[in-house]
């Protein structure tokens, strides 16, 4: 079991039955009052968002998922086809299950597909993915610092805060987590 | 401080004050080269950055001394010494440069924000006459509101507890003969963790004895709109949903008044369910209040302050409280001070046993503050006041986390 003070960002727990993962969270405190937990969920069966508010104190059942690895195919209309690289059975997800994670597919990539019940409900791409930049405004030659980011597309349609010195047609890493970018990669 | 200039030291204590010295001034200053390319250098520190041309420039993550001369648009370097190097990639994500001056050097301009702040207090408090002290943060009890935790301290020898608030001993002193008494500390609040709650947090409490809450409350509206006008120019703060004036006076809004205006509920009803009350509050009301003006959120209902007096002749009763809120955040929380010493007692056992009844810690009632108001209290009135929050106000953040060196996460 959980209780409201393991809630953190991507804690997966079950809630009226149904699989839930932490999107977001706030405490919420009255001065000298009752405490509470206000979260933002995403329903992993049918990708949809929800908000509930905890008292403290309240107490989940853990969600066991189980995660298989599957080699990411095409998308194809809404869904996204995956294939299991031993039975070669194949299985599709929808963007909304997705979530953040479709940022970063690519044709051909291995992800892990997280199951439920047997049910595959999400996925979870590698913690660091390389991903080609495609398009951005020039850079500044020299500025080699990480402080100061500029809006670049990537490859696969996600959005991405890099440095200055980042040019279209650059390779980069992205930390799939937090969805920003580590470092520029050298081909 | 003017004078003479200051022989301890020739150079520039921060790398803005480079920036704000004249063409042609001589300057000598430490940084850290953080960009460099064939004929320049860019050298950084928490508070600003300036182009040094030099002909050889280090590598980035190297510390030097420059000595040069400023020019229009940065110092033209006579000489830069290395005097230290980064054995990582510089800067490094994650590490102490890129926490101070990550999101345009939000934390650093936090840490100026709160030394400005602290000023700030004490030129208010002193010009008004208060004595600034200091009492334990290691006590024998913490106070017994039900839903404060407290951390415990272990190795002095006696059962001691952080404050969460140093009321107690401050009401001692002003037994003893102090009638304007403030202190800036830390209080500590076990589980407590989000964007505006740190279990280890900055709090400002004065008490103003033979006065009563409405004093401590015009401190409060002079003490923000003073900062405000300090940092800003004008009486306004950045808010979260547009510039919030801050000029005083601020609204008085009895709490039942808000449950009403603002959830379109009878206090009265929804007080016996706690949770209910809270939850309206917390969810309802408070998001919506100083949005664009602070106001007072004032008579509260008597079992929601243990230690306020009551206001006399109302029923069902209510008590001498009150909680300034500004950007939908409680700024502080403060009394007309209960002075009865046998009224206080009775609403610490009441609050005991409601301790002991839901398995919380129940702590030993502090008889040394409990024996000081058979002395005697004057009526007073007093405030504690969130310094982290102010700051955050100041500074228009959003997350407490932002403006303090070493939120838990960076512990």
């Amino acid at each position: 079991m959980y209780d409201t003070t393991d809630i953190r960002k991507n804690l997966k727990f079950i809630l009226d039955g149904v699989p839930c993962l932490v999107v977001d969270f706030q405490f919420v405190k009255p001065g000298k009052g009752q405490a509470f937990t206000r979260t933002k969920l995403r329903n992993m069966l049918t990708g949809t968002m929800l908000e509930r508010t905890f008292k403290t104190g309240e107490r989940f059942e853990k969600a066991d998922m189980e995660e298989r690895q599957q080699q990411f195919l095409y998308p194809e209309g809404d869904n996204y086809v995956f294939m299991d690289t031993k039975s070669y059975e194949q299985l599709y997800l929808t963007r909304e299950q997705l979530g953040e994670g479709a940022n970063y597919l690519q044709d051909g990539m291995m992800v892990d597909v997280l199951f439920w019940n047997e049910r595959p409900i999400g996925v979870t791409p590698p913690t660091f993915v390389e991903l080609t930049v495609i398009e951005t405004e020039p850079g500044f030659k020299g500025d080699t610092s990480s402080n100061t980011l500029k809006p670049a597309k990537l490859a696969t349609g996600a959005s991405v805060g890099v440095p200055l010195f980042v040019n279209e047609g650059d390779m980069i890493k992205i930390d799939t987590r937090t969805g920003e970018y580590v470092e520029r990669v050298k081909r | 401080m003017s004078g003479p200039p200051s022989l301890a030291s020739t150079l520039e204590p921060s790398i803005d004050s480079v920036n704000a010295r004249p063409p042609g001034a001589r300057v000598r200053f430490g940084g850290r080269v953080t960009a460099r390319d064939g004929t320049s250098a860019r050298i950084e520190d928490a508070f600003g950055a300036v182009i040094v041309t030099t002909g050889a420039p280090p590598e980035e993550g190297t510390l030097v001394v420059v000595d040069g001369t400023r020019s229009a648009s940065g110092v033209l370097a006579g000489h830069v010494e290395a005097v230290g190097a980064a054995r990582v990639p510089f800067p490094r994500a994650g590490g102490e440069f890129r926490a101070l001056t990550d999101s345009g050097r939000l934390r650093a301009r936090g840490l100026r924000a709160r030394a400005e702040v602290l000023r700030g207090i004490r030129a208010y408090f002193d010009a008004q006459g208060f004595l600034e002290v200091e009492t334990p943060s290691a006590v024998l009890s913490p106070g017994m509101d039900l839903h404060l935790t407290a951390l415990e301290v272990r190795g002095i020898g006696a059962e001691r507890w952080l404050v969460t608030s140093s009321e107690y001993q401050m009401k001692r002193l002003l037994v003893g003969g102090l009638s304007r008494i403030y202190q800036t500390g830390r209080a500590f609040r076990a589980d407590e963790s989000g964007a505006r709650h740190q279990p280890e947090f900055s709090m400002l409490e004065w008490y103003r004895g033979f006065e009563d809450a409405e004093s401590v409350m015009r401190d409060t509206e002079e003490l923000v709109q003073g900062l405000a006008i300090a940092r800003h120019g004008t009486a306004t703060l950045p808010g979260d949903e547009g510039p919030i004036d801050v000029t005083a006076p601020w609204q008085r809004l009895p709490v039942s008044q808000a449950f009403e205006s603002l959830a379109g509920v009878d206090m009265w009803q929804v007080l016996p369910d706690e949770e209910s009350f809270f939850r309206t509050l917390a969810l309802v009301i408070e998001p919506k209040l100083g949005r664009s003006r602070p106001v007072f959120l004032t008579e509260w209902p008597a079992s929601m302050a243990s230690l306020a007096r009551l206001i006399p002749g109302r029923t069902p009763p209510v008590a001498d409280r009150f909680e300034a809120f500004v950007d939908g955040m409680e700024l502080c929380n403060g009394f007309g001070e209960l002075t009865c010493p046998v009224e206080q007692r009775a609403r610490l056992e009441r609050d005991r046993a409601e301790r002991a009844r839901l398995g919380l810690t129940v702590h030993a009632l502090d008889e040394r503050f409990l024996s000081s108001l058979e002395e005697g209290m004057p009526p007073s009135g007093g405030n504690a006041l969130g310094i982290d929050r102010l700051v955050m106000l100041l500074l228009g953040a959003q997350d407490l986390r932002e403006v303090m060196g070493f939120p838990q996460d960076r512990i």
